[in-house]
């Protein structure tokens, strides 16, 4: 019980990963360790999908003429490679809306940024009544 | 020989095709306002055709456009339909010929869009009229709802948009939300939109959910304003006078009844109601809202509110008259759909005629101005006797023959409920005409009573009398309805 | 030559607009890059035609991307249930590009113009590709493709208003922790069937019935792509990101976004999953019915009260969002025939109606509220006219495209012993009438004190004409919409395995 509690180590560094990741998403005010939390989030996904890919006795997945090889499955890793990227743009992303949002701002604190919002969103409200309009009769 | 395909056509686009020329001709008012009566002669010229038609034996149909497979538009005459379609065009002309004089002597803006509405509403009860299947129908019940918004809120002020919002909610929340779901259970029972002259449910619906399928469809035809639907009849009288005359007294609230009496014969057809009884329920509540209204409309000073709900009570006749599931009241309630119609146009264009002429609107004002608008009053006596049931006016062979089909069907008390309602009727549209001819005048009023608003007025006074001797063809329509196949 | 063509359909659909996007980038030239998108956009409406053809014929077209055979190489998919998206996907887009040539320079300073059309062209490269696509990974690069896309698109909108930037942040952290999910999801069900392949997996997928691994996956990669759709809770970043994006964008994302991520949905739950399957029926039933009827009143209730117009109508497809779910929900042929017809029509719609509202924004150079709206009637009687129109389209009135898909949605409801699911959803349509009439009552009844003169722009109105005909026409005559839509819910769910 506990070896395979302890031989699925693998998936509980991924749990971790992902929870944290997670908790940074959501529980952080702060735009950019909101980024960070995303990218730890994503790479406990890259972890996961390698550790299905490795196959207990498999070698690495290179091609070797011998003829009873175990190979571990190389499609993950192309799987990974191909979400890397993808998680290697969001990120870029991700940092450049921050940099234009601190400059538009002036903070990257998702308290301050939603105070500054809401009160532009009512000055909008308010300075659009001022056109003053009235029943046409 | 016009086909009957053509005739429908001419008599469904003539309305529309007046709507369309009349932002046309906005910068000449004397042709515009010309279009409107013209309309309605071929209309009217149209819808007798069909009506004839009908009495030959015929069946005339229209398949316009399908929708995709199994819903389309079409339209088909039947006797309900042809006598509603008839009682809408004929009223269009003089309604038309009234509201050229009302708008012009009340000095009215946006006259031009005005008459587009009203035209397309006229178009829209048409299309109600001659509805071939009950996705037609709803298509234009809505249309009608839509289009005569603009005419409830002509005047484009606070009290408008109120009534407005009353109005529309009321109407398109109950048609959305009770009226669309219960055609849609019937097309679900039966497999298609189809309605026949004996009933579609008979052996296809269960009878235990008729009665919630009835109530579904009786709550949700808002515009026949049983209670407790009926307030935007009222809060709709902030409309001028043509609209309330045309809509409010024939068109709208028209359509809901006729809307009523179609879904009760020939979507239940009226052996599955009297077997089920499931429209027992109804019969009730009509004789309730035909009290309740004619109590509140004696303590109204305001006449066009008397008149609305006088309205109000005149179409629980006709529901009462479909729920008592006999062919002898249903007969009635059909034919009460037009002397009610032409009496009741009657009574608004004397308010609206009132209002332009005197500026006056309440009833306690109306005191000895009898001698100054004899017509006017003289008019409004004849309607009223008419809603009131006394021969020679078209009014009362409905009464009698709804009062016969209580008996047919075993509601003594409902006997009751019409001899009350008649007392009642008498008192509250008596006033006036006493008022006015019998009481001392109390201020002296300038009167000036366009031309074009009292002729209108004194033909359609004149039609409630002739609709007394001349009620056969009619009489005969409804016997087709209710007969057999 | 033709023949080439044709067999390459599947792949050109989803190229023709990607390759431009690398061309348009290069070009400074506002208008040639203008030109360059619009051909594309419409060379890639005119293929989606020819591919519809092709699928009358041979009903599912499997296209071997590089030759290698699948289930091991990537496939496209072209059947009957995919054309659908694949037709709205591209029509939008071309509409919406002819309605951008004259909002975009209005509101994107000029240097960056190009470079946003080819962000276009990847958004829609990337929501033809995610529909087309027969194999679970390659969705989710495609899914991140128009994601980072639009993000970028909806991030343009700062320089209007730099709330476009919160909401552009929100929108691609929001997106991307669903799009994990997505992959989460894959992985799990690749680790346990072996293949990538969407066929393949449906058949793999029945023998592990009661697989943890699998009910585990299923979750990750429903819950993901509920993200993306939008549907309630996962909602939260839809209504200020369609709210603050430039004009264009807002017509284009509102339109197409959540359309293709809803496909998905069904293809997943219907298609890789089989509707038989008690694991699909309990998700149905007890998860994505309750979630899309609150999606409904939450939409709609939450609009009810909003004073900004795009904003309305952006909370107002959070509650058309939940009609398409909730038809898919209620699992019958003719309910999820009645989903689609609304994804069409809705698209549609909403399409009309961010149109309209960019126009009027355009117009008088400001944002459009509830008080601002008063009076404009008189002002841009064209733009009024579709206005109107198209929210009547979107009330329901009857001989309008909104009317079709209540009346199909209500049927087949009804039809599976669902009379309350029908109140429910007619309830809140009648709700929605009331912010509706608040937006026609402003314009109506009100007037501003002094008289705007308004010139309306023909670049700009004539696709918003050609959209709101789209809506009558559809009203009119429905035969295609719900023709497709029922030989697409056959094939989804027709056919038990």
């Amino acid at each position: 019980m506990i070896s395979s509690t302890i031989g699925i180590w693998n998936y509980w560094i991924v749990f971790l990963l992902m929870m944290i990741g997670l908790f940074l998403v959501i529980g952080r005010k702060n735009f950019l360790k909101k980024i960070v939390g995303l990218t730890i989030f994503q790479t406990s996904v890259f972890l996961l999908y390698i550790t299905f890919g490795k196959i207990k006795g498999g070698t690495p997945p290179i091609l070797n003429n011998a003829i009873d090889t175990v190979y571990s499955n190389p499609l993950p890793h192309v799987l990974i490679l191909t979400a890397i990227v993808v998680g290697v743009a969001t990120t870029a992303l991700g940092l450049s809306l921050v940099l234009r949002i601190n400059s538009e701002y002036g903070s990257i604190e998702e308290d301050e940024i939603s105070a500054q919002d809401l009160v532009d969103y009512h000055d909008q409200i308010e300075t659009s009544k001022k056109i003053d309009t009235k029943f046409i009769q | 020989m016009i086909s009957f395909e053509n005739l429908i056509l001419i008599t469904l686009l003539s309305p529309l095709l007046v709507c369309l020329l009349t932002p046309l001709l906005s910068s000449k008012p004397i042709l515009r306002d010309i279009l409107g009566p013209l309309g309605g002669i071929i209309s009217s010229w149209g819808a007798i055709q069909l009506m004839a038609s009908i009495l030959n034996g015929e069946q005339p149909r229209l398949e316009l456009l399908q929708i995709a497979e199994g819903i389309s538009i079409s339209f088909v005459v039947t006797p309900l339909g042809a006598i509603f379609g008839l009682v809408a065009s004929v009223l269009w002309i003089f309604a038309a010929i009234y509201s050229v004089g009302y708008m012009r002597g009340n000095k009215e803006k946006n006259q031009t869009r005005f008459y587009i509405f009203y035209a397309m509403a006229v178009h829209a009860a048409l299309c109600i009229a001659y509805a071939g299947d009950l996705l037609t129908l709803f298509i234009f019940y809505e249309v009608l709802t839509f289009s005569t918004y603009p005419l409830v809120t002509h005047k484009q002020n606070e009290m408008a948009q109120k009534a407005g919002r009353l109005y529309m909610s009321i109407l398109v929340g109950t048609s959305v939300i009770l009226l669309l779901p219960a055609i849609i259970w019937v097309w679900v029972v039966t497999g298609s939109l189809e309605m026949s002259q004996n009933g579609v449910l008979d052996g296809k619906m269960n009878p235990d959910y008729a009665p919630y399928l009835l109530a579904m469809f009786v709550f949700g035809i808002g515009k026949a304003a049983l209670m407790p639907i009926h307030k935007w009849l009222p809060a709709a009288m902030v409309a001028p006078t043509p609209v309330s005359a045309l809509l409010h007294a024939v068109a709208v609230v028209k359509a809901g009844v006729f809307t009523m009496l179609l879904i009760l014969t020939n979507v239940f057809g009226i052996d599955f109601l009297s077997k089920t009884g499931a429209s027992n329920w109804l019969v009730w509540l009509a004789s309730f809202t035909l009290l309740t209204t004619s109590i509140i409309a004696i303590y109204k000073d305001d006449i066009k509110a008397r008149l609305a709900y006088s309205t109000i009570s005149q179409l629980s006749y006709i529901t009462l008259g479909g729920a008592l599931a006999s062919s002898m009241a249903t007969q009635g309630a059909t034919l009460h759909i037009i002397t009610h119609a032409a009496g009741k146009i009657t009574l608004f264009f004397v308010a609206g005629a009132i209002y332009v002429g005197a500026k006056m609107s309440k009833i306690s004002e109306l005191n000895g101005h009898g001698k100054s608008m004899p017509l006017i009053f003289l008019a409004f006596f004849v309607g009223s006797l008419s809603i009131i049931g006394v021969p020679p006016m078209g009014g009362s062979w409905s009464k009698f023959f709804l009062m016969l089909g209580a008996a047919e069907s075993g509601y003594i008390t409902v006997i009751a409920v019409f001899c009350i309602s008649t007392i009642l009727n008498a008192y509250y549209l008596m006033e006036i005409p006493a008022r006015a001819f019998f009481f001392k005048k109390e201020r002296e009023v300038k009167i000036k009573i366009p031309i074009l608003i009292t002729i209108p007025t004194l033909i359609t006074c004149f039609l409630t009398i002739l609709l007394f001797f001349f009620i056969e063809p009619f009489e005969n329509l409804t016997s087709i309805m209710v007969s057999k196949l | 030559m033709t023949d080439i063509l044709i067999k390459n359909l599947p792949i050109l659909v989803v190229l023709c607009p990607l390759m431009m996007s690398l061309i348009v980038v290069l070009i400074p030239n506002i208008f040639l890059s203008w030109l360059l998108t619009f051909a594309s956009t419409f060379v890639a409406f005119i293929f989606s035609i020819l591919l519809y053809q092709e699928v009358q014929i041979h009903s599912t077209i499997s296209y071997a991307l590089g030759n290698w055979a699948p289930p091991l190489g990537i496939e496209y998919v072209i059947d009957k249930v995919s054309i659908f998206p694949i037709i709205i996907i591209t029509l939008i887009g071309f509409l919406t590009t002819i309605f951008s040539s004259k909002m975009m320079p209005d509101e994107i300073n000029e240097t960056s113009i190009s470079k946003v059309y080819s962000l276009w062209l990847l958004a829609i490269a990337g929501l033809i590709g995610l529909v087309t696509t027969g194999d679970a990974f390659n969705l989710f690069v495609f899914l991140e493709i128009s994601s980072l896309a639009s993000v970028a698109l909806v991030a343009m909108g700062a320089q209007k208003d730099k709330q476009a930037l919160v909401a552009a942040y929100n929108y691609l952290i929001i997106g991307a922790v669903g799009a994990t999910l997505y992959v989460i999801g894959v992985g799990l069900l690749y680790g346990i069937t072996g293949t990538l392949n969407m066929a393949d997996l449906s058949e793999r997928v029945v023998d592990l019935k009661n697989n943890k691994a699998l009910i585990a996956g299923f979750g990750f990669m429903i819950v993901g792509i509920m993200v993306k759709a939008a549907v309630f809770p996962m909602h939260i970043w839809l209504p200020r990101a369609y709210a603050y994006a430039p004009s264009a964008v807002s017509v284009l994302l509102a339109a197409t976004a959540t359309k293709a991520s809803l496909y998905i949905l069904a293809r997943i739950l219907f298609s890789v999953f089989d509707i038989a399957d008690n694991l699909i029926i309990n998700t149905l039933s007890y998860i994505i019915l309750p979630l899309s009827i609150i999606a409904m009143f939450a939409g709609t209730i939450m609009a009810v009260y909003e004073k900004d117009i795009k904003r309305l109508l952006a909370h107002s497809s959070v509650a058309q969002i939940g009609y398409i779910t909730l038809a898919f929900a209620i699992g019958t042929k003719a309910s999820v025939a009645a989903g689609f017809i609304h994804m069409f029509n809705h698209a549609l719609i909403k399409g009309a109606l961010f149109m309209a509202i960019t126009s009027i924004s355009f117009y008088i150079q400001k944002r459009v509220t509830l008080s601002n709206l008063s009076g404009l009637g008189r002002a841009m009687p064209i733009t009024f006219f579709c206005f109107v129109i198209c929210s009547l389209s979107l009330a329901g009135l009857p001989l309008t495209a909104g009317f079709i898909s209540k009346l199909y949605l209500i049927k087949a409801s009804i039809s599976a012993d669902g009379l309350w699911i029908a109140i429910l959803i007619l309830f809140s349509s009648a709700l929605s009438v009331i912010y509706l009439w608040k937006m026609i009552e402003a314009l109506w009844l009100q007037q501003p004190r002094k008289e705007i003169i308004i010139k309306e722009n023909p670049t700009i109105y004539i696709s918003l004409l050609i959209i709101t005909f789209l809506n009558i026409y559809f009203g009119l005559d429905a035969s295609f919409v719900v023709d497709s839509s029922t030989e697409a819910a056959e094939k989804l769910v027709g056919v038990s395995k």
